[in-house]
C-alpha cells in the first residue's frame, strides 16, 4: 500500500495572446481561464494509478488562493481521494516557499498518522518556470528525489521510475519516502467521469493556513517581449510554388544543385 | 587574494563538449567579467573528448577544468554532480554558480541552490544588471519575461538553450586541470540512474543537432498523415519535429516534439507545415536561422514570424515539392 501526495498549481492558460497585470507580476487571466500544467495533469494520472495498484490514497495539494479549489476539485474528479488547500496569497512567494509549505503538510499529516511514500510533483510550473520545487522539498524533507520523469511504479517499498536521458530511458530505483518530478508524454490523463465529477463537487477541502513569511521570489517584474515586425516573403499558394520552394532550398544548400 | 570567480557545470557527450554548455561558459565569462572561470565535469572522459573538451574551454577562456572522479560517478546522480559543484563553488569561492538550461543542468543547479540556501534562476537570456545582479529569464514557456534579483552570496542561474550564439574569448588560455575527489555521501547516490533503456535510440537528440528539421502540426490530420513529410525528410537530409497537438492526440512519439516541453531545435533552415505556432513551440524553434512555412493560414503566428511562407495545405505543397526534387535531380 502507497499513499501518495500530489502537487498541483493554477496557472492561467496559455495558449492565446498574453496580457499582464498593471502591476507587472503576473499574467491577466480574467479573460483567458485557468488550468493546470501538462506535466501536472500526467503527475495526477500516475499519482491515481500507483494508488490503482497498491491500494493506498491519493492525496491532492496545492498552495494558492481559494479559487485554486477548482483545480483540487478536478484532480478529486479523476481519482484523488482527498485534497489540502494552502491558502495564501503566493505573489510573494519564490520556490523555496512553496516546497517549505508543502513539507509543512507532509509534516502535519505524517503527525496525524497519515504519512506519504511518494510525493509526486510537475517538473516545472506552467507559469513560473522554476525547476526546482520538487527537489528543495525532497530536501527539506531528506527524501530522495528524480525529475524528468515519464512514468512510475511502486512495489516492495521501492519506487521504479522512467525518463527520458541523453542515451536513451534511464530508470531510477528510490526507495520510499521519495519524490518524484513528472514530465508530460508518459502517460495520457483521463477524462472525468459524470460519477466522478458529483464525487468532486461533494468532496470536502482540507484548508490550511500557512504560518510561515515567505522568503520571496527576487521578481522584479514581469514584460512582454517586444513584437517582433512581419518580414515574412510569400514564395507563392499552393502546390504551385514548388518550384520556387526548391529554388530556396538549393538557395540554402538544403538540396544540391 | 583571488577575485572571486564563476563555476561552470559542463555537459559532455561522446565527442566533447554540449553546444549549449559552450553557451553556459560564453554567459558566464561575460558574468565574469574578467574574473577566474572554472569549469567542472562530473565523471569518467575518454582521453579523445578530454582533449577535445579542454581545447574548447581554452577557446571559451576558461581558467581551470575542475574534473570530479570517483567510480560512483559512472551513472548520473543529480545529487552527486552538485555535490562535485558545490565542492568546486565552495573551494574557489565563487560568486556565481551557471549551467545550461538542460534537464540535468536545471536538475544539478536545484540541488546546489538547496544546499547553498540560495535562489535558482532557470532559463535566463541576458543580464539587466550587473550589481546587484539582475537577469532577465524565461517564464510561462518562453512568453513572458520576468527580471529577477539574484542577490544572494552564490548566484546560481541557468542559460536557456540557443539564447545566445557561444563565441571565443579574445584571448585564448590553457585550463589547468584539477582532478579532485568529490565528497560525496551515501545520499547523494541513492538516486543514481541503475540502468540506461536498451533499445530505446535518443531520436530527441538526433532532433535537436539536426541541420534542417521540417515540422508537422494539426495540419497533418491524423497518424497517417506523415508519409509526404518523411519523404521530404528523406529527400533533403533532415529529421521530423512536431508540434505538441501531435504528441498528444498520440500521432507521433513524444521525443518527436519540439517546443518548450520537448526539444530545443535550431537548424539551418526549419519547414514547419500545418504549426499554427502557439508560444510553447515557438520557445522550441525560435532559434531557426531560417524558417520556411507552409500553412493554410496567412496570418498564423508560424506564417507571420517566418522568413519565407507558401500558402496552402501541406498535403497538396509538400508532395509537389517532393515531386520537384525528384524531377531535378533526374
Amino acid at each position: 500500500m502507497a499513499n501518495v501526495l500530489v502537487c498541483v498549481k493554477r496557472v492561467p492558460e496559455a495558449s492565446g495572446q498574453i496580457l499582464l497585470t498593471d502591476d507587472e507580476q503576473s499574467v491577466d487571466a480574467r479573460h483567458v481561464g485557468w488550468t493546470v500544467s501538462a506535466h501536472e495533469e500526467a503527475a495526477v494520472e500516475l499519482a491515481t494509478q500507483v494508488v490503482a495498484a497498491t491500494g493506498g490514497s491519493a492525496t491532492v495539494v496545492t498552495v494558492g488562493s481559494s479559487d485554486a479549489v477548482e483545480q483540487l476539485r478536478n484532480a478529486l474528479a479523476v481519482g484523488c481521494d482527498s485534497a489540502v488547500l494552502v491558502e495564501a496569497d503566493t505573489t510573494a512567494y519564490g520556490p523555496a516557499d512553496v516546497a517549505a509549505a508543502i513539507a509543512d503538510v507532509v509534516r502535519a499529516h505524517e503527525a496525524d498518522g497519515n504519512a506519504y511514500d511518494l510525493v509526486l510533483l510537475g517538473n516545472d510550473a506552467a507559469d513560473t518556470g522554476d525547476f526546482q520545487v520538487g527537489i528543495r522539498l525532497a530536501s527539506t524533507l531528506g527524501r530522495p528525489v528524480v525529475t524528468g520523469i515519464s512514468t512510475c511504479a511502486v512495489a516492495d517499498g521501492v519506487v521504479v521510475a522512467r525518463g527520458e536521458g541523453p542515451d536513451g530511458t534511464e530508470v531510477f530505483e528510490l526507495p520510499l519516502p521519495a519524490v518524484v518530478a513528472v514530465m508530460e508524454g508518459g502517460v495520457a490523463p483521463r477524462y472525468p467521469s459524470i460519477p466522478g465529477r458529483m464525487k468532486a463537487k461533494r468532496a470536502p477541502i482540507e484548508t490550511v493556513v500557512p504560518q510561515r513569511v515567505p522568503t520571496g521570489s527576487g521578481r522584479v517584474r514581469w514584460k512582454l517581449p517586444p513584437p517582433q515586425p512581419s518580414s515574412v516573403e510569400v514564395l507563392g499558394t499552393g502546390p504551385e510554388a514548388a518550384p520556387a520552394v526548391v529554388d530556396l532550398l538549393e538557395r540554402l544548400g538544403v538540396v544540391s544543385r | 587574494m583571488t577575485p572571486a570567480g564563476v563555476g561552470v557545470l559542463v555537459e559532455t557527450d561522446a565527442i566533447g563538449t554540449l553546444l549549449v554548455s559552450q553557451e553556459a561558459l560564453t554567459f558566464a565569462r561575460d558574468l565574469a567579467g574578467g574574473r577566474p572561470v572554472h569549469a567542472v565535469v562530473a565523471g569518467p572522459l575518454d582521453a579523445g573528448v578530454r582533449d577535445t573538451l579542454l581545447a574548447q574551454l581554452g577557446e571559451q577562456g576558461v581558467t581551470a577544468l575542475h574534473h570530479a572522479t570517483d567510480d560512483r560517478l559512472s551513472t548520473y546522480s543529480a545529487a552527486a554532480w552538485a555535490t562535485s559543484v558545490v565542492d568546486v563553488v565552495t573551494r574557489t569561492a565563487s560568486c556565481a554558480l551557471v549551467a545550461a538550461g538542460t534537464p540535468r543542468g536545471n536538475e544539478v543547479l536545484a540541488h546546489a541552490a538547496a544546499r547553498l540556501g540560495v535562489a535558482m534562476a532557470a532559463n535566463v537570456l541576458t543580464v539587466e544588471q550587473p550589481d546587484p545582479l539582475v537577469v532577465s529569464r524565461q517564464v510561462v514557456g518562453g512568453a513572458v519575461l520576468e527580471e529577477m534579483r539574484l542577490d544572494d552570496p552564490v548566484a546560481v542561474l541557468s542559460v536557456a538553450g540557443h539564447a545566445l550564439d557561444p563565441t571565443p574569448a579574445a584571448s585564448p588560455t590553457e585550463p589547468e586541470v584539477v582532478t579532485f575527489a568529490p565528497t560525496l555521501s551515501a545520499a547523494d547516490l541513492v538516486a543514481r540512474v541503475v540502468r540506461t533503456e536498451e533499445g530505446v535510440p535518443d531520436e530527441s537528440a538526433a532532433l535537436a543537432s539536426a541541420r534542417v528539421v521540417v515540422g508537422a502540426g494539426r495540419g497533418a490530420g491524423g497518424a497517417d498523415g506523415f508519409k509526404d513529410l518523411i519523404s521530404l525528410t528523406e529527400l533533403i537530409g533532415g529529421a521530423l519535429g512536431v508540434s505538441r497537438v501531435v504528441t498528444s492526440l498520440g500521432w507521433r512519439p513524444h521525443h518527436e516534439q519540439v517546443g518548450q516541453t520537448g526539444s530545443r531545435i535550431m537548424p539551418d533552415v526549419y519547414i514547419p507545415c500545418g504549426i499554427s505556432g502557439a508560444i510553447q513551440h515557438w520557445a522550441g524553434c525560435s532559434s531557426a536561422k531560417t524558417i520556411l512555412a507552409i500553412n493554410t493560414d496567412p496570418e498564423a503566428p508560424m506564417v507571420t514570424r517566418a522568413h519565407y511562407a507558401v500558402i496552402g495545405d501541406l498535403h497538396e505543397i509538400v508532395p509537389a515539392i517532393n515531386d520537384e526534387i525528384r524531377r531535378r535531380r533526374g
